[in-house]
């Protein structure tokens, strides 16, 4: 498949602002339900709802550079029965919207107490707003990593690791994210954020790895046989109907040579996860800030180099009918 | 199956590969209503323009044994049509009352995704005019009251000279394209992917002529005897059945 600009910024940025949001929901949670009563200041979770909130209006913006007519991108949320594309477009705006309450009511300490449990614990307004924008922001993982994982006829993306991925990457670098605003923030949740930011990069390489063992042992995407309906043992192309290019030969094929593929490989695991993991784990023991702060763009040029090819390595079934030119 | 479902009906057996159904639906779709099918450097280096139909060449066998095969594609008007369901904005449908598969380029945003989920790359992208594109089984002129009769076809089944494209409605079993499919072993392509696609292929088809010895040397001739038989007499009856002249 072709690699869009347009979807791996799209992708990776709002993958990156979901993450932050649900580190932001985290952290607050984890001091909610603590046993102390420290928690973090409201002006440190407006600052990482407004980065969110970036995150996800720069991957919005990108969206439209891959749409011909995005004036009528309104249309996209009627099919949301039975279009994961359809749901990302309806979740987008939704955790947009939810990510700016989130921020506006922790900016303002408007935190009203919703429920008091037995416990002594309570829910206000701010945690109980961070649920609703966790879970929509959970739910647009799956959306998004549906969107390729429901495509049957691309074997790579069609198997939930891509669910797996999308989610875990996107969690490694939200966390990674909120770890250097809290640390601009001078907030408590510093060391929180980026533990954690280092086991979802560990966990996202791991997946990573599994997917890689696991595209490389497919079989055949397709055969000439079904594909023409001869079944004769030898079957070849000798032409595609046309000398030039078509939609068919330029949207789902890119040539990567077999020289550079390892090397692109290695980089997206270098950049994208190993050594992000490696500065966040630094960041996190040794509390050294500069490996904080420098794991987070290293890791994005990874996670491009990831989307990239991600995209690139995706056969499409199509492909078999578009072999020779003549 | 009941619901009415046109569809077409392509013999591969007949199909000689010469590209007539290509140019004329070519023709016939960038002169609609619908807008042209737009073309960027046409007699230039690089051309790349939207067509709904190609033939494509395939070879089975190894010299000298080899066949050659025409293979004519355009949108299989599938009865589970993948590329349907994926669409976000419903401008990709199929039609309840005869089954075809649509765009309906207003509601189209260039997102491509709908190109994505069909297993046949059958959909092409109109990059000027920034919506998918495919074969829309000629709509504008299957159903229009101005042409006579015989010729409410897509172009391209009027344009084939070797007459190897049918269209009809195969869930009549009385239709031509119905029986042509029971009759001559009409399958569909890719069926593993699960789409049902309505329009069906015939097999090439091998006829062979066995003769046997005694068709070429008379058996029922015990003297061996092939001349003519001698001239009868004028006086002798001639009527055909009693005579050999």
């Amino acid at each position: 498949m072709k690699p869009a600009f347009s979807v791996l910024f799209l992708t990776t940025l709002i993958g990156m602002g979901q993450g932050l949001l649900i580190a932001l929901v985290a952290g607050q949670f984890y001091f909610v339900i603590g046993t102390g009563n420290e928690q973090d200041s409201g002006l440190f979770y407006a600052t990482g709802s407004a980065a969110g909130l970036a995150l996800l209006g720069l991957g919005l913006i990108a969206s439209f550079f891959h749409l011909t007519h995005p004036e009528r991108g309104m249309r996209s949320i009627v099919r949301w029965r039975t279009s994961w594309l359809s749901r990302e477009v309806i979740l987008l705006p939704a955790c947009m919207g939810l990510a700016f309450l989130y921020g506006a009511a922790h900016w303002f300490g408007f935190a009203p107490v919703l429920i008091t449990f037995g416990n002594q614990k309570s829910l206000d307004l701010t945690m109980a707003i961070g649920f609703l924008l966790a879970a929509s922001c959970a739910m647009l993982f799956i959306a998004t990593g549906m969107i390729y994982a429901c495509v049957r006829f691309v074997k790579e993306w069609a198997t939930p690791m891509t669910v797996i991925n999308y989610t875990l990457m996107g969690l490694s670098s939200g966390f990674a994210a909120a770890a250097i605003v809290a640390a601009v923030e001078n907030a408590l949740l510093r060391d929180f954020l980026a533990g954690w930011a280092a086991l979802f990069t560990l966990l996202a390489f791991a997946a990573k790895g599994v997917t890689l063992w696991r595209n490389k042992h497919l079989p055949a995407p397709f055969s000439l046989k079904s594909a023409i309906g001869v079944h004769h043992g030898s079957i070849r192309q000798l032409s595609q109907g046309f000398n030039c290019r078509s939609f068919n030969t330029t949207e789902f094929f890119t040539r990567i040579s077999p020289e550079v593929k390892p090397w692109l490989i290695g980089l997206m695991l270098v950049f994208g996860f190993a050594a992000p993991s490696a500065l966040l784990l630094a960041g996190w023991a040794d509390r050294y800030l500069p490996a904080l702060i420098a794991a987070l763009p290293i890791q994005y040029v990874g996670l491009l180099t990831e989307r990239w090819l991600f995209f690139a390595s995706g056969q499409h079934v199509q492909n078999v009918y578009y072999q020779r030119k003549s | 199956m009941s619901r009415k479902q046109l569809a077409l009906v392509i013999d591969l057996n007949i199909c000689v590969g010469c590209h007539a159904c290509v140019t004329s639906c070519k023709e016939w779709n960038t002169s609609g209503w619908a807008g042209p099918m737009s073309d960027t450097d046409p007699y230039g280096a690089d051309p790349l323009g939207v067509f709904f139909n190609r033939v494509q060449t395939f070879e089975a066998g190894e010299f000298p044994l080899t066949e050659t095969i025409h293979f004519p594609k355009s949108c299989l008007h599938c009865e589970d049509p993948p590329c349907v369901p994926v669409c976000p904005t419903g401008a990709s449908f199929k039609r309840e009352e005869d089954g075809i598969v649509l765009v309906d380029y207003d509601k189209c945003i260039g997102c491509k995704y709908c190109s994505w989920n069909c297993p046949y790359g059958v959909r092409e992208f109109d990059t000027k005019q920034g919506v998918m594109k495919k074969c829309t089984l000629c709509a504008d002129r299957i159903y229009d009251e101005t042409l006579p009769e015989d010729r409410r076809k897509p172009a391209c089944v009027l344009a084939c000279p070797a007459g190897a494209r049918m269209f009809g409605d195969i869930s009549d079993p009385a239709s031509e394209a119905s029986q042509a499919i029971r009759d001559n072993a009409g399958f569909q392509i890719m069926p593993e992917m699960g789409t049902r696609p309505a329009n069906h292929y015939l097999p090439r088809r091998k006829t062979k002529m066995v003769i046997h010895d005694d068709e070429l040397m008379r058996a029922d001739n015990p003297l061996l005897k092939e001349g003519e038989l001698p001239r009868p007499q004028l006086s002798e009856p001639f009527l055909d059945d009693i005579t050999s002249w």
